[in-house]
């Protein structure tokens, strides 16, 4: 089931000039939300900005009927979304898409880790959060290009373990994400991944030559988000395929990518 | 509360709005947001008679106050249709009207015909107007002759309303129009999108896979208004209006320069429920204006 409501800004935090961390709030009770899905967010007096923008559900706090989204600013729809201000509506279609896959209960032993580059980190608070609660024990490698890059750092670290890179070394391993030692001294038993493209791609390959099961989170641009036009297909092992309606999580098997 | 029911050949459409092929999926994907008996009627996506894979990826390119899209016809053919979507839909309570597309004229009749054994779609709107696929149609749209052959093969073996929906992409839509109407055409709809392409200038490539693709929304209006008041001088079937249509007001202007009926396409996006509200800005337009019915309101432009 998906909605269409207007939420409430209750906050509205600048991290750096590139982002911002928007709270919101629904006078209503939340749906059910996965970790992974996204909403459309319509945005209001932009010319030049037509379409709704699709964004991950960053957390989810379900007490107050709260919903966090992390918000990186590339162009004028994302721009609009930094400067609303507390008190202002936003109106979203949400829950959307098909998320990340949670372990069978058994495997709590197991070794996950999420791994995160760019605003595409914005998924993985939620599915660390939701697999902590379900007793897993989640660890993060997140990738940015500097120091001032690397986001909600606390956020991540009070859920677990978080190895970091940056292509400057200003702060953890220089370099990217699928050089970092963690990876050569563990293996993990489950890898979820979101971020640009490049950077998911070498971790499915690296998620493929090492056997280890890796689901990844596209961005593949979009006009409706609800399975309506057609326009945001990728082509998987079933043909031409909806992102936002069978993904926009999908598992590395499932894709036809040249790894 | 006005009259707003429409008369289409042989339909009857409680309200004149309905949504536009391939921006309303079949009806379902926006159950969730409003009940879907509240509109006139709900045209689904572009069905051709063999299942098309549609174009590569990337398939769509924000433009201001629109987007192009080079989706084409991406469908699992008529048979899939028949077998598994047929039935989740034929509940609905509103008009359903399946859009039929084609690359050959026995491929138009074939699909038609198979439609035409469907208690529950009782019209065919023809797609001879897709500006995204070599042989998608558009060939038979922007031709006098080769428009007037397709409709009158399909007449033949289609005996329900049968809809035309004409490509802008042409010197004088009139003309298509009057040879579609010639040919036993019930109405026709228009416009289909106008042919566009975006460049982007960091990598110097098209945006779109196919280069060029299929403009809609806002920034169409102007263009699609001026075609359907030409249109509905030319012909003596109901025109349907559809190009940009984002509020009631727009669907007003659409029904005084002589529009019977109207579809919302690219807006849906924007507003899942837009069809609802239109459909009651018009009742209200025509309650404040002293209208008994949308009827009186059609080709009413003081000129
Ligand atoms: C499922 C999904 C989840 C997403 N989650 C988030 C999120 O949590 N936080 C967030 O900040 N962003 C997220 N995005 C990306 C976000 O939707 C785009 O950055 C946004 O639509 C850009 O809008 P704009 O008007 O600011 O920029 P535009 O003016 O539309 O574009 C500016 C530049 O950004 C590029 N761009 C636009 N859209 C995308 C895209 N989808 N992917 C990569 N580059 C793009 C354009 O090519 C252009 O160069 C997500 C996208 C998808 C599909
Ligand atoms: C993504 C997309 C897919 C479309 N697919 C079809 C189609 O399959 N058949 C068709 O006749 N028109 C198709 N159209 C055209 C619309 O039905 C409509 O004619 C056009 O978009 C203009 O109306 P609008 O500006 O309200 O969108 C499509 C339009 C869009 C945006
Ligand atoms: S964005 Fe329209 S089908 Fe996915």
């Amino acid at each position: 089931m998906k909605y269409l409501a207007d939420w409430i800004v209750v906050e509205n935090t600048p991290l750096n000039v590139r982002y911002c961390l928007l709270r919101l709030r629904l006078n209503q009770e939340l749906p059910e939300m996965q970790p992974g899905q996204f909403v459309q967010a319509k945005i209001e007096n932009s010319p030049s900005t037509f379409l709704r923008r699709p964004i991950s559900i960053h957390y989810v706090h379900r007490d107050k009927r709260e919903i966090g989204l992390l918000v990186q600013i590339v162009g004028n729809g994302t721009q609009k979304l930094a400067s609303l201000t507390v008190g202002e509506k936003l109106n979203l279609i949400y829950p959307i898409g098909k998320g990340f896959s949670i372990p069978k209960p058994d495997k709590t032993k197991q070794t996950l880790l999420l791994i995160g580059g760019g605003v595409g980190i914005a998924p993985l608070l939620f599915l660390g959060q939701t697999l902590k609660q379900q007793g897993f024990i989640p660890e993060f490698l997140l990738g940015a290009r500097t120091r001032n890059d690397l986001l909600c750092l606390d956020d991540f670290a009070a859920v677990g373990a978080v190895y970091i890179t940056t292509e400057d070394g200003s702060i953890g391993e220089k370099g990217f994400v699928s050089n970092h030692s963690v990876l050569s001294n563990t293996k993990a038993d489950f890898i979820y991944t979101c971020g640009p493209k490049p950077m998911m791609m070498a971790v499915a390959r690296y998620a493929k030559r090492h056997n280890i099961p890796c689901e990844v989170s596209l961005e593949n641009t979009m006009a409706c988000g609800i399975g309506a036009c057609l326009c945001c297909v990728e082509k998987t092992v079933d043909g031409n395929t909806c992102v936002c309606t069978e993904g926009p999580v999908f598992n590395i098997n499932e894709l036809l990518w040249q790894i | 509360m006005a009259d707003l029911t429409v008369k289409i050949g042989q339909l009857t459409l409680k309200n004149p709005v309905l949504t536009a092929s391939g921006t309303f999926g079949y009806g379902l994907e926006y159950a969730d947001f409003f009940d879907l008996s509240e509109i006139g009627g709900i045209v689904v996506k572009g069905t051709t008679l063999h299942p098309r894979e549609g174009n590569a990826y990337p398939r769509m390119a924000e433009t201001p106050a629109g987007m192009l899209n080079a989706v084409g016809l991406q469908n699992k053919g008529v048979d899939y249709f028949v077998s598994h979507i047929y039935p989740a839909i034929k509940e609905i309570n509103t008009c359903m009207i399946v859009n039929v597309s084609g690359s050959t004229i026995d491929d138009y009749v074939a699909c038609a015909a198979r439609i035409n054994d469907l208690e529950k779609i009782p019209a065919i709107e023809l797609n001879i107007s897709c500006p995204n696929v070599k042989q998608g149609g558009m060939a038979f749209g922007t031709d006098c002759a080769s428009a007037a052959a397709v409709v009158k093969a399909v007449r033949q073996v289609y005996n329900k309303t049968l809809i035309v929906k004409l490509s802008p992409n042409v010197t004088d839509i009139t003309k298509i129009a009057q040879a579609v109407e010639t040919e036993g055409a019930d109405a026709v709809s228009l416009i289909n999108t106008l042919l566009g392409m975006a460049v982007n200038t960091e990598t110097r490539k098209p945006v779109l896979s196919t280069i060029t693709g299929g403009l809609s929304g806002a920034c169409i209006k102007p263009v699609a208004l001026r075609m359907v008041y030409q249109t509905a001088k030319a012909v003596k079937i109901p025109v349907i209006g559809m190009g940009g249509i984002s509020c009631a007001k727009d669907a007003i202007e659409f029904i005084i320069a002589g529009a019977t009926a109207i579809q919302i396409g690219t807006y849906n996006f924007i507003d899942p429920t837009i069809s609802v509200k239109v459909a009651e800005g018009i009742n209200e337009y025509l309650e404040r204006h002293g209208f008994s019915s949308v009827q009186e309101l059609t080709a009413s432009l003081q000129v």
